[in-house]
């Protein structure tokens, strides 16, 4: 009896992995091709990424990346279109988060440092303390797009000041009135990041003057889609969040214009590569471990995310780097090769 | 007499609502996801590795590091746990204080949170012995997580086995360990493994001590016990939090994937447990 218990153990475990292994195939043919990314992704791809080729002995190797959660599907699309011409070479991509992925990154476990921000004073500090050196790459940029109800008819444009007096450590608005006289007496709601986010920390520094310092009795939510829906069933909804977030969902929220000192300007792709769209645009950067550099795979794959920005910035619904910014990094990429 | 009745009514009422609180939530859930994520539901998602396209995005290392940590874990949990469950039930001396102090420890780490377990994991495995972010160290953690509950509950399927049947083999001369592993086991059996397999759904679902241990959200491979992984709820839960709809459409497929894995699991159990249950 106990022989023929384990066995229907055994069998009913067998039933749970078959059904991992059938199913049918009804999301087409091009489910055996190489990944390379696709214009079909519903996002602007306007250009395809230029398959990677290797010339002379094919790669082999892992590569480890983690950090921003932000980065993480820029990251992920250069992985699977590289991987898509070198299968040796196994990309593996985690989201710790810009801090959390610092921390490993400085203690020598990864390779390549995704990061919504620059490296921190401390974190340069606890690099150079465990011996890591590394390369810093300019990847994609990103906006921070302020986001009201559709019926917010009277927000259409925020100055930082007004943002300031919102968010502000001390704030005390419970009303759109509070921010400005203007306004209707339509009460508050506030969504945005945790504030684990590397989001948070840029907003908060730039609106608030201090990285973290902002008031607290808002809803705060680690899943962006949260904040759409928070927003979208708000009449006096306001939350904060990535740019591709809004374009995702512009047909139930409404991006407010932000004047930095120099007029109202909307978020979009454009006003975020020329810096016009204050202070809410910012770089996106990956770091790579100079010991991990001098690995050809390491080198190959890096080479691809820059010379591919563009391309993979489109498929992952990032905004690309400016030319300027472009060629400084292919710049910074020739200077490390050479080493 | 009316009184008595209207009383039986309504109580009968109050057991009918709160069954139907649980059956309308988890039929609006599985409506809901069937819903979403069905037109994902395909040979794709099984094929295919996580990509930036969601057409073409699958969850196929997922699916699989998820049956690899189920086997490792059944491997490590289940005999261990038995094995504890032998001797704490058959053969210590329950008044001695180490003996009370064992048992009073799995009741404890039953109740701690996963996520302790996790850090544990971090701290211990990862870090301490070097093992690395590999899938074996997520199995293992999620050994630890499960082993309280294998263990009490094979020590209520022995207690359930009935002392005439140990006193029986004893009265005829056998000694006791041929009594414990001929009579007492193979009778508890069925118990067992009901409650190993209950243990191993929990243990399927857990996100957060895995993140911990160094599940990552892209992983283009097929998982092996020493390289990097991730899992199904990992997978999912990186899905829900991207912009794009059909990511959260992807989420909702995966998820149709893991419902289907643990209720294939539970009516193992419950197969297993009808088939060889005996009244006594």
């Amino acid at each position: 009896m106990r022989n023929r218990t384990i066995s229907t153990l055994v069998a009913a475990l067998a039933a749970a992995s078959l059904l991992a292994a059938c199913g049918g195939d009804s999301r087409g043919d091009e489910t055996t091709a190489p990944a390379e990314p696709a214009a079909s992704t519903g996002a602007t791809a306007s250009a395809e990424p230029v398959p990677a080729t290797t010339e002379g002995p094919a790669l082999s190797g892992t590569i480890a990346a983690d950090g921003s959660s932000t980065v993480g599907p820029l990251t992920t699309a250069a992985a699977e279109a590289f991987g898509a011409a070198n299968a040796g070479v196994q990309v593996t991509v985690g989201i710790s988060g810009t801090g959390g992925g610092f921390e490993k990154f400085c203690a020598g476990e990864t390779d390549l440092q995704n990061a919504s921000r620059a490296i921190k004073d401390e974190e340069k500090a606890a690099c150079a303390e465990k011996g890591i050196a590394y390369h810093e790459f300019l990847v994609a940029n990103d906006g921070i797009a302020v986001v009201v109800n559709k019926e917010n008819t009277w927000a259409t444009c925020l100055t930082v000041d007004q943002l300031k007096a919102i968010w502000g450590p001390d704030s005390k608005a419970g009303t759109w009135q509070d921010a400005d006289p203007a306004f209707p007496d339509e009460s508050l709601k506030l969504f945005g990041p945790g504030t684990d986010s590397g989001t948070f920390d840029f907003f908060t520094k730039e609106v608030n003057g201090e990285e973290g310092a902002s008031r607290s009795d808002y809803s705060p939510s680690e899943d962006d889609n949260i904040t759409v829906q928070g927003v979208s069933g708000e009449k006096g909804g306001l939350g904060y969040f990535g740019l591709s977030y809004y374009e995702q969902n512009q047909d139930k929220l409404s991006a407010v214009q932000v004047d930095g000192g120099a007029g109202c300007v909307a978020p979009s792709r454009e006003t975020v590569q020329d810096g016009s769209y204050a202070p809410l645009a910012r770089p996106l950067y990956v770091y790579a471990k100079a010991e991990s550099f001098t690995r050809p795979e390491v080198q190959a794959f890096m080479a691809y995310m820059i010379d591919n920005a563009t391309a993979l910035a489109d498929t992952a619904l990032f905004v690309p780097p400016t030319d300027a910014q472009a060629t400084e990094a292919k710049a910074k990429l020739a200077a490390a090769l050479a080493g | 007499m009316r009184g008595r009745a209207l009383r039986e009514g309504s109580f009968r009422g109050f057991l009918y609502l709160s069954l139907a609180v649980g059956l309308v939530a988890l039929g609006a859930l599985l409506v809901q996801v069937v819903g979403d994520g069905f037109s994902f539901l395909d040979g794709v998602l099984f094929s295919n590795p996580p990509s930036a396209n969601p057409d073409r995005a699958g969850a196929r290392p997922a699916i699989l590091a998820t049956i690899w940590l189920l086997g490792l874990v059944l491997v490590f949990a289940v005999p261990v746990g038995v094995a504890t469950a032998v001797y704490l039930e058959e053969f210590a001396n329950k008044d001695r204080w180490h003996n009370r102090m064992l048992e009073l420890n799995i009741q404890n780490l039953a109740g701690v949170p996963s996520i302790v377990y996790g850090i544990l994991g971090l701290a211990f495995l990862v870090r301490g012995i070097g093992l690395g972010r590999v899938l074996l160290a997520g199995a293992l953690i999620l050994t630890l997580l499960v082993l309280p509950t294998v263990i009490i509950a094979s020590r209520e399927a022995l207690r359930a086995v009935p002392g005439s049947i140990r006193q029986g083999g004893l009265a005829l001369g056998a000694t006791p360990w041929q009594v414990t592993f001929r009579s007492v086991v193979p009778a508890a059996l069925p118990g067992i493994a009901t409650g190993s397999i209950l243990a191993l759904s929990r243990a399927i679902g857990e996100t957060a001590p895995l993140i911990l241990v160094g599940a990552l959200t892209y992983v283009a491979f097929d998982p092996t016990p020493l390289g990097a992984f991730t899992a199904l709820p990992v997978q999912i839960f990186q899905w829900i939090g991207r912009p794009q709809e059909d990511f959260r459409l992807l989420a909702a497929a995966a998820i149709i994937v893991l419902l289907g894995i643990l209720l294939t699991m539970n009516a193992a159990a419950i197969l297993v447990r009808n088939k060889y249950q005996r009244k006594w």
